[in-house]
This record gives C-alpha cells, sequence and structure tokens, in this order.
C-alpha cells in the first residue's frame, strides 16, 4: 500500500504547509552559510563568497516551488491560492468582472432553460410506467382531422379480440372539448374541462391515482352509477386538497356524480395528449353508449415485451384494414389503417428538429459568449503581461501559470453559472405557466437534476474553451520581453490583435450564423401570419352558449331567438353559430356526388361544420357562388349544404356545382353554395374538404356563439352574457375567446420558437458588436501616440476616423463573408423549418449583412471618435 | 527545455544522491551537492537547489530518511541516510543504468556511414 501511505504524507504536508516551508528555508540559510564558508576559505571577498553561493544554489524561490510540488498535495495548495487570488484580481477590476459574470450568467442560463426544455420535450421519457411499450394507434394521418385518425367503439372492440401484441389496448374519447361540463349547486355554475376514457386507460398507462382508486369494470357498463377522477390541480383549486375528498358527490350538468379518486401532480393529460389545453375531471367512456358517435375513439396499446414495434406493425397491416365500423352494418365495411408509433415519437416527434435547431442556436450563443471572453481576458492579460513576467521570474512555471488562468476563468463561470441558473428557473418557471402554448409537456419543464449535470459540463467547458486561449498565449511570453515592455506598440501587443482579430472575426460569423436563422425563421413566421385563412380573425371573438337542445325540430326557433336578441346588444354588428370552429376542435362526415363512382379510399373525409344562417359572415368567410343557408332550409325540407373550393372542385371539375345533388353520410343533398378554403388544421397546411350545414337539419355538437364588435369583448361580455341567461338560466359563466387568440394559439409553437431563435440572435448581435468595440477600442488606446503624431503631422480628424473605421470594416466584412457561406450551409439544414421561404431567401440574407455591416460601424465609430480627440501634445508628453 | 529531458535528469539525479548517501554516509544537502559536483568533476551543471526537491521525493517514496542535526562547522543542519528500501532500489536502479550504458556504448559505437 505504497500508494497509500504517499498519500497520507502529502495530505498531512499539505496541511502543515507553513511548518514544512520553515524547515525547508532553515535547511537552505544552513546550506547557503556553509557555502558562504567555503568560498570564504579559498579567499574570495565576502560580497563575492556570497555571489558565487547564491549562483551556485540557483533561484531559492525556485527551488521552494520545486520542493513544494513534490512534497504535497500539489493540486490543493494551488487551487487555494489561486482561488485566493483569483477573487482578489477580480476585485480589483471590478467592470471587467461584472461584464464577464454578466455575459456568461445570460449565454449559460439560456443554455440550461433551452436544455431545459429539449430535455423534457425530447430526451426524457414520459411520465408513464415503462412508456418505451406504450405505441400510438392511428388512422392515415392528414387529411379528414380527428375524424380520420380515430376508431369507432366496434373497431376498438374487434381489435382488441383479436390482436396478439399488446398487453393491453386502452382509448379515449378524442372529441371531448374544453370547458364540457359545468359543475352545479356551488354557486355560480363553474365550466370544467372534462376527458371520457376507456376504463383501462390509466391502468394500460401505468398511473396510479394518490388518492382512491381507478375506475372498475362494471362502472364502463351502460346505467351505471357516474363516477369521476380528478386532476391534481383541480383537486387542489376546486376543493383545497380536500383529503377526504373520495366518496364524495359532486354536480355535473344536473347528474350527482360520486368522486372515486385524485390522479398524481404528474399526470398530464394536457401536456400529452392536446397540448395547451387543460383538464380537470376524467370519466369512464361507456362504450355501449358510443356505438353511434362514429370514429371517436383515440387508441393507445401497451406492447408486449418482446414484441417489437415491426411486429406489431406487421399484425396491425393485417387487422385494421379488416375492422368494421359498426357490427349492426357489415355492408359499411370500414376502410381502417392503422399506423403504429411509439407514444414518445407521436407526442414529441414533429418537435425534434426545432428543438435540435434550438439547442444549437443556443450553442452557438455560448461559443460566442467563450468567444467574447476569450477576448475580453486577452485584452486583460495583455494588461497583466508585466505580472505574469513577473510571476514567473519569481519561480512560476508556464504550467502554474495557465493553471491560475484557468482558475479565474473556472471562477468566472461558476459564478456565472449560478447566475444563469437562476436565469434559467426563471425561464422555465414561465413557460411552463404558460398554458397558451401548444408544445407537448411544456407544463413539466423544470430545471431537473440532468440540467443540473449538463450545467456543470458546459460551465466547465466554457471555463476551459475561453480561458486556455489567453491562458497558452500569455505563458508563451517572452519574460525579458514582457518586463521591457511599457506595453504600448511592441511586437507582442502586435500578436495579441492578430489573434484578438481573429477571435472577433469567428464572433461576427457566429452571429451572422445566428442571424440568418433567425431571420429565415421569422421570414416563415410572418409568411404563415400571411397565409389567407379563409376567414377574418381580427374584431371577432366566440363564446360557447348552452341551450335547450331536447327538442331538435325547436333548435331552429331557439337558436334564431338568440341571435336576434343577441344582434341588438349595442355594439354587436353581426353574430352566428357554429359547432366547431376553424383551427379548434374538427371532425368529418363523408362527401361525394350523387351518381358517380369513387375507387374505396379515393375521397378524403370531409370536416363538417353545423352552423347558423349568418355564421359565414360573421367569420368573413367568402362565398364564391350560390347563397347562404337561411332559416327557411329547416327540419323536414330539403337537406342543403354549402361545401369548400377544393371539395367543389374534384366532385365537379369544370362545373358548377350550385345546385348539384351530393351524398352527405349517404343522404341526399342539395350543394347551395360555394366558400372560398378556409385553413381548418393549421395555418401551415393546405385545407381539406369541408362543408357547412344547417342546424336546423343536422345535430351540432355544442354552439359557438361569434360575434363581430368594434368595441373589445370584454366590454361586451356583461351584456351578452345578461342576454344569454335570459334565454337560459344555466347559462354558465364563460369568457369570451377572440378568434384573434385561437390563430394564435395554432401557430404558438412556430411562434414559441421564433421568439427564442429570435432572442439568441439578438444577443449573438450584442455580443458580437461588443467584441469588435473592445478590439477597436483597444488598438485606438494602443496607438494613442502614433495617432498623436500623426495628428501632429497634419492628419486631419477625418482621416483619423476613417482609418479607425475602415479597420474595423475589414474586420466584419471577412467575419460576415465567412458567417454567410457557413450561413448558407446552416440553411440548407434546416429547410424544413421554413415555410414559403427559400434556403437562400434573399431578403434575409441582405438585410443580415447589413445590418452586421451598420452594427460594426457603430461599433467602430465610438472609439474612432475618441481617437480623433486624441490631443496630440496630450498623447506625445504621455507618451 | 524538453519535458523527457528533464525526467532523465530527474532520475539521474535521484541516482546520484542514493550513491553518494551509500558511499559517504549521513550527509546534509550541501555536502552531497558538492560531492556530486566533485566526483562530476564539475561536469553536470547542477543547480545546487534543486537537489531538495530531489531529497524530498526521496524520502516520501521512503528510500532516505532525514534528521537534524549538526554538522561538521557547527551549523544545525539536516542530515540525510540511506534506508535499507533505499540501498535495494540503488542496486535495482544502478543495475539498469549500467546495462544501458553499455547498450548505449554498443550502440554508439557501431560504424557510422560518414557523408
Amino acid at each position: 500500500m505504497n500508494w497509500l501511505k504517499l498519500l497520507l504524507q502529502r495530505l498531512r504536508s499539505s496541511f502543515s504547509q507553513s511548518q514544512t516551508d520553515q524547515d525547508l528555508e532553515m535547511e537552505m540559510a544552513s546550506h547557503l552559510e556553509s557555502a558562504i564558508e567555503d568560498n570564504l576559505k579559498r579567499g574570495m571577498s565576502p560580497e563575492e563568497a556570497r555571489r558565487q553561493a547564491l549562483i551556485r544554489f540557483g533561484g531559492v524561490e525556485q527551488a521552494m516551488q520545486q520542493h513544494r510540488e513534490e512534497r504535497g498535495f500539489q493540486s490543493l495548495d494551488i487551487l487555494w491560492q489561486d482561488l485566493r487570488y483569483t477573487f482578489r484580481t477580480l476585485r480589483r477590476d471590478p467592470g471587467f468582472t461584472a461584464i464577464a459574470i454578466l455575459i456568461l450568467a445570460l449565454g449559460i442560463g439560456a443554455n440550461i432553460a433551452v436544455f431545459s426544455v429539449v430535455n423534457t420535450i425530447l430526451l426524457r421519457p414520459l411520465p408513464f410506467h415503462d412508456p418505451q411499450q406504450l405505441v400510438w394507434i392511428t388512422g392515415l394521418p392528414g387529411r379528414g382531422g380527428l375524424s380520420s385518425q380515430t376508431y369507432s367503439t366496434d373497431a376498438y372492440k374487434a381489435f382488441v379480440s383479436q390482436q396478439r401484441s399488446y398487453q393491453d389496448v386502452t382509448g379515449y374519447f378524442a372529441f371531448s372539448t374544453s370547458d364540457n361540463t359545468r359543475l352545479l349547486g356551488r354557486g355560480e355554475p363553474l365550466l370544467l374541462s372534462g376527458v371520457l376514457v376507456n376504463g383501462n386507460f390509466f391502468q394500460t398507462l401505468g398511473v396510479q391515482p394518490i388518492l382512491g382508486r381507478l375506475f372498475r369494470p362494471e362502472e364502463c357498463q351502460k346505467n351505471a352509477p357516474p363516477v369521476t377522477l380528478l386532476s391534481y390541480p383541480f383537486w387542489k383549486r376546486q376543493f383545497g386538497a380536500d383529503p377526504d375528498i373520495v366518496g364524495k358527490a359532486v354536480n355535473f350538468d344536473g347528474r350527482s356524480v360520486t368522486i372515486i379518486g385524485v390522479l398524481p401532480e404528474t399526470f398530464d393529460f394536457g401536456s400529452v395528449f392536446s397540448p395547451g389545453s387543460k383538464v380537470d375531471t376524467y370519466g369512464p367512456a361507456i362504450l355501449d353508449d358510443m356505438e353511434d358517435w362514429g370514429n371517436t375513439l383515440a387508441l393507445i396499446g401497451r406492447l408486449k415485451p418482446g414484441v417489437s414495434l415491426a411486429q406489431a406493425q406487421a399484425e396491425a397491416d393485417l387487422l385494421f384494414p379488416r375492422l368494421l365500423f359498426s357490427f349492426k352494418h357489415p355492408d359499411w365495411g370500414g376502410n381502417y389503417t392503422g399506423k403504429l408509433s411509439i407514444l414518445k415519437e407521436y407526442v414529441s416527434g414533429k418537435l425534434r428538429r426545432s428543438l435540435i435547431v434550438l439547442w444549437c442556436a443556443v450553442g452557438l450563443i455560448l461559443l460566442i459568449v467563450c468567444v467574447n471572453l476569450s477576448n475580453l481576458m486577452l485584452a486583460r492579460a495583455a494588461a497583466r503581461g508585466k505580472e505574469f513576467a513577473m510571476r514567473s521570474a519569481l519561480g512560476a512555471g508556464r504550467g502554474r501559470l495557465i493553471r491560475q488562468l484557468l482558475t479565474e476563468s473556472i471562477v468566472l463561470s461558476a459564478i456565472g453559472a449560478l447566475l444563469g441558473l437562476g436565469l434559467a428557473y426563471g425561464i422555465t418557471f414561465y413557460l411552463a405557466h404558460q398554458g397558451s402554448i401548444a408544445l407537448p409537456l411544456l407544463s413539466s419543464v423544470t430545471v431537473d437534476g440532468s440540467a443540473l449535470v449538463w450545467t456543470l459540463l458546459i460551465t466547465v467547458a466554457t471555463a476551459i474553451l475561453f480561458g486556455l486561449v489567453p491562458g497558452l498565449k500569455m505563458s508563451r511570453s517572452n519574460l525579458q520581453e514582457a518586463l521591457k515592455d511599457s506595453g504600448h506598440g511592441l511586437s507582442e501587443g502586435k500578436k495579441h490583435e492578430t489573434l484578438r482579430a481573429a477571435l472577433v472575426i469567428s464572433e461576427l460569423a457566429l452571429a451572422c450564423v445566428l442571424l440568418v436563422g433567425a431571420g429565415l425563421l421569422l421570414h416563415s413566421f410572418l409568411r404563415v401570419l400571411d397565409v389567407d385563412l379563409g376567414f377574418e380573425p381580427s374584431r371577432t371573438a366566440a363564446i360557447k352558449v348552452d341551450f335547450d337542445d331536447s327538442k331538435p325540430e325547436r333548435r331552429g326557433a331557439i337558436l334564431r331567438d338568440m341571435l336576434q336578441r343577441i344582434l341588438a346588444v349595442p355594439g354587436i354588428e353581426a353574430a352566428g353559430i357554429a359547432d366547431n370552429l376553424p383551427l379548434d376542435m374538427n371532425r368529418s362526415w363523408g362527401l361525394s356526388a350523387k351518381g358517380k363512382q369513387y375507387k374505396p379510399g379515393e375521397l378524403p373525409a370531409t370536416f363538417v361544420y353545423v352552423v347558423t344562417p349568418g355564421y359565414l359572415n360573421v367569420m368573413g368567410m367568402r362565398m364564391l357562388a350560390g347563397r347562404d343557408i337561411s332559416w327557411q332550409d329547416e327540419t323536414g325540407k330539403e337537406r342543403v349544404a354549402i361545401i369548400n373550393q377544393t371539395a367543389a372542385r374534384y366532385l365537379w371539375p369544370g362545373e358548377d356545382p350550385v345546385g348539384r345533388m351530393a351524398l352527405v353520410n349517404g343522404m341526399d343533398t342539395r350543394v347551395i353554395g360555394v366558400v372560398a378554403d378556409v385553413r381548418e388544421s393549421s395555418a401551415e397546411t393546405a385545407p381539406g374538404w369541408q362543408m357547412y350545414l344547417p342546424v336546423m337539419q343536422n345535430g351540432p355538437v355544442g354552439a359557438q356563439l361569434v360575434v363581430r364588435t368594434k368595441l373589445r369583448p370584454e366590454v361586451l361580455a356583461s351584456s351578452v352574457m345578461a342576454t344569454l341567461r335570459s334565454i337560459n338560466p344555466a347559462q354558465p359563466a364563460t369568457e369570451f375567446r377572440p378568434i384573434q387568440n385561437i390563430v394564435d394559439h395554432s401557430v404558438s409553437p412556430r411562434r414559441f420558437f421564433v421568439s427564442l431563435v429570435g432572442i439568441f440572435a439578438v444577443l449573438g448581435l450584442v455580443l458580437a458588436s461588443l467584441g469588435i468595440y473592445g478590439v477597436i477600442s483597444y488598438s485606438v488606446t494602443r496607438q494613442t501616440q502614433e495617432i498623436g503624431i500623426r495628428m501632429a503631422l497634419g492628419a486631419t480628424v477625418v482621416n483619423v476616423q476613417l482609418q479607425v473605421i475602415a479597420k474595423t470594416l475589414r474586420l466584419a466584412l471577412i467575419g460576415i463573408v465567412l458567417g454567410a457561406i457557413a450561413s448558407f450551409a446552416m440553411a440548407r439544414a434546416i429547410t424544413s423549418l421554413l415555410f414559403a421561404v427559400q434556403p437562400n431567401d434573399p431578403p434575409t440574407f441582405t438585410s443580415t449583412i447589413v445590418l452586421l455591416t451598420v452594427v460594426a460601424i457603430v461599433a467602430g465609430y465610438v472609439p474612432a471618435r475618441r481617437a480623433s480627440r486624441i490631443n496630440p501634445m496630450i498623447a506625445l508628453r504621455n507618451g | 527545455m524538453s519535458k523527457s529531458k528533464l525526467d532523465l535528469l530527474q532520475g539521474t539525479l535521484d541516482l546520484m544522491v542514493l550513491q553518494t548517501l551509500v558511499s559517504m554516509g549521513p550527509q546534509h544537502g550541501y555536502g552531497i551537492a558538492r560531492r556530486i559536483e566533485q566526483v562530476s568533476g564539475d561536469e553536470v551543471l547542477l543547480n545546487q537547489g534543486t537537489i531538495y526537491a530531489s531529497l524530498v521525493r526521496l524520502q516520501e517514496r521512503g528510500w532516505i530518511s532525514a534528521e537534524w542535526g549538526t554538522s561538521d562547522n557547527n551549523r544545525k543542519a539536516k542530515f540525510y541516510s540511506i534506508t535499507k528500501k533505499g540501498r535495494k532500489q540503488l542496486a535495482e536502479d544502478a543495475a539498469y543504468w549500467q546495462r544501458l550504458s553499455d547498450v548505449m556504448g554498443r550502440v554508439l559505437a557501431m560504424p557510422g556511414e560518414h557523408k
């Protein structure tokens, strides 16, 4: 155990440092005295004897240092020494310290925050038991919206009984809307968002309630006494986290429902399955009641251990085409497909590219921060050249000097990281509480353990990156020259400047890449906002209304009366009602031209909106031909429909569709009008087939009252609510939802990414301009004397300024050219994130180049002005 | 100065110190340094100060031991003496050096091709 003894010895000597040092000093003193005595004996003069003894001994300090390095726990001692020294130097230069820490905090903080987001959405497994076994089962994605991605209860039952790949298959009712349940009997009716899930939903996901129990099979049968599970936030908010809540009854829509349990805080249905929405309660889906509801179940399966996704997919390819839509109508067929994906992939796969781009952007920021600090450290190191020369003369080795500089950079970046952590906590808290951003899992973003590990990693990497370059540079400097060098105009200073110029150039190039990336994304975002949605979101707002729909033949009269009273409210210009709004919930039915034959699967499912007369007008949709629905299109009269342009073009190519006969879910329906396409699923995807059917002839799923007004919707809220209450006293209190909010929600992921990348780009630009300012400013200071001489010899103010600015521009242009080349490569890599913008988008590139040039000129102008104000007399005298 | 050269020197110095202690018995730092200079005929350019790093290194490895004592000229000095372990190490190292120098001698004695 030799090394153990060594370790103990070293530790001991580490602690008894001063004692050992004293010992050594005594020993060396005795050595020198003996040597001097010997020299005297040889007949030297006392001075000569002493001088010779010292020469033979070599440097006393170096010998001491060597001795220390041999014994003691070198690293510990030195670390302690370096730390103390570092804190002293940093305190002495508070301006530099503050700026360095601030820059680091911004860079590291942004990185931690983005890492937390990436980690939560992309890297961390879903908060379920064995989430890699969970698969999302969906129909053909794309056309037809939710209805073509979901399954009927009969199809679900058949699939469950035939499949061999899954431990369990579950589902949930995919058409639950927000605010679909009224909590009564506790003051004013309160709107809740409830979701119906299959009885085995939580068991399949592996979620256990924190209170009570999950659904029992008998509770999912027809006419079972109604039960509900509460979400954790709802339990806390509405019931004050009542520990005895289980078994109590609440009144939902007039029904007494028993609370059987509370789900854990970690379970957030909305954040996984329906980003940007919250769910308050969960009820069991009674499958027997849902047989005639059509395709409504979204399916999730848990694979058996050892079954691969490919095996399960092969089975699905076999089973799904054979599934029937309805057991009662085997002749209807099913026309199903089943595409499997790992649930995690379904939830966040679409975002992978955006998140990786975000991650790269924030990484670039960190690089710029490193370059910037390298530069600051170099500037400082130049000023400290003498100090370092002195230290190396006093026995500090090269490694020791590098270590000193690294200690400084580590201390700086550690303090920066601490502040950055605070910043990241703030950012993630803010993001987690942004209910309106439609990104999955965002509500659970926190700075967690892995983010802390990441912080440590980038802190050390940053410190090494920005500490090493100046460290190597400094320690290589010539000792004598440095001691003699007055700090101005000598070769060492020149070399420093070349290195710093290279750093500034790379900084500008990096900033250029960031700016081009942000510019392309921003341009795409503007293009998305510019998309013709097919309706006018401004000045319109929707409110969910409640009415007595027990007698379908009375529906028309009730809604007509409601609209008339609403139109009488001062300030309301137009009003209409639809069951679903664009970019919100959707459902689809079948639509075809009567008398024509189509191949199975040829026609896409058609989005269906059940509306009142006036709805198309209030939404600002454009009728292209025919007429709007009227109150005369009553129950029992000829069924009518308005279809959109895309459907019309396919069904009656080259013909006038108005007046033609169509089949809507198999029923004869007269096409009475054609309306311009509306972006129904997202602003970025091309519109599908759409039809608008009168509310008198078709069953709506709820009712959204849309009004157009010159006033702000909040102003109207109370009078509209009073009117609605006068018709239906049970109308719950809901808020107006500006249609613009629905549009904003739909583009929120893009807005989210654009704002973040934009912020990073601005940060990068500021850092780069600081960098360029620093270098030019330093070189002006260094050349004070030279400029003074030139001015004394007749150089004008303009001459001097131009020279400084020309120098700035030279640096800037090299950086911009390099950056532009790198940007082309970057732009190609993010092509799939762009919308209606080419990767080599000239406006983006041009404006970036102009912006960077202007910023560089400004950054150079400040020192240039200072240069031109140099008083030759003073400059020369002080030189 | 390149690193490999320094290492060789360190090892060499350690060996010299050990041999000096064997031949002279307990000795203080100055004495060891002087002795090495004398024996090498001042061919080794030795900063006497570097001997202390070597001494502490040997001490930590347990090859020599140290004790404060009084020198011939009545001065307080730290006396170093070789340990049993040190003697063993010296024997090993000396054999190694002997072999190495034999080999080097033979290699360098090879007839060279002059330009």
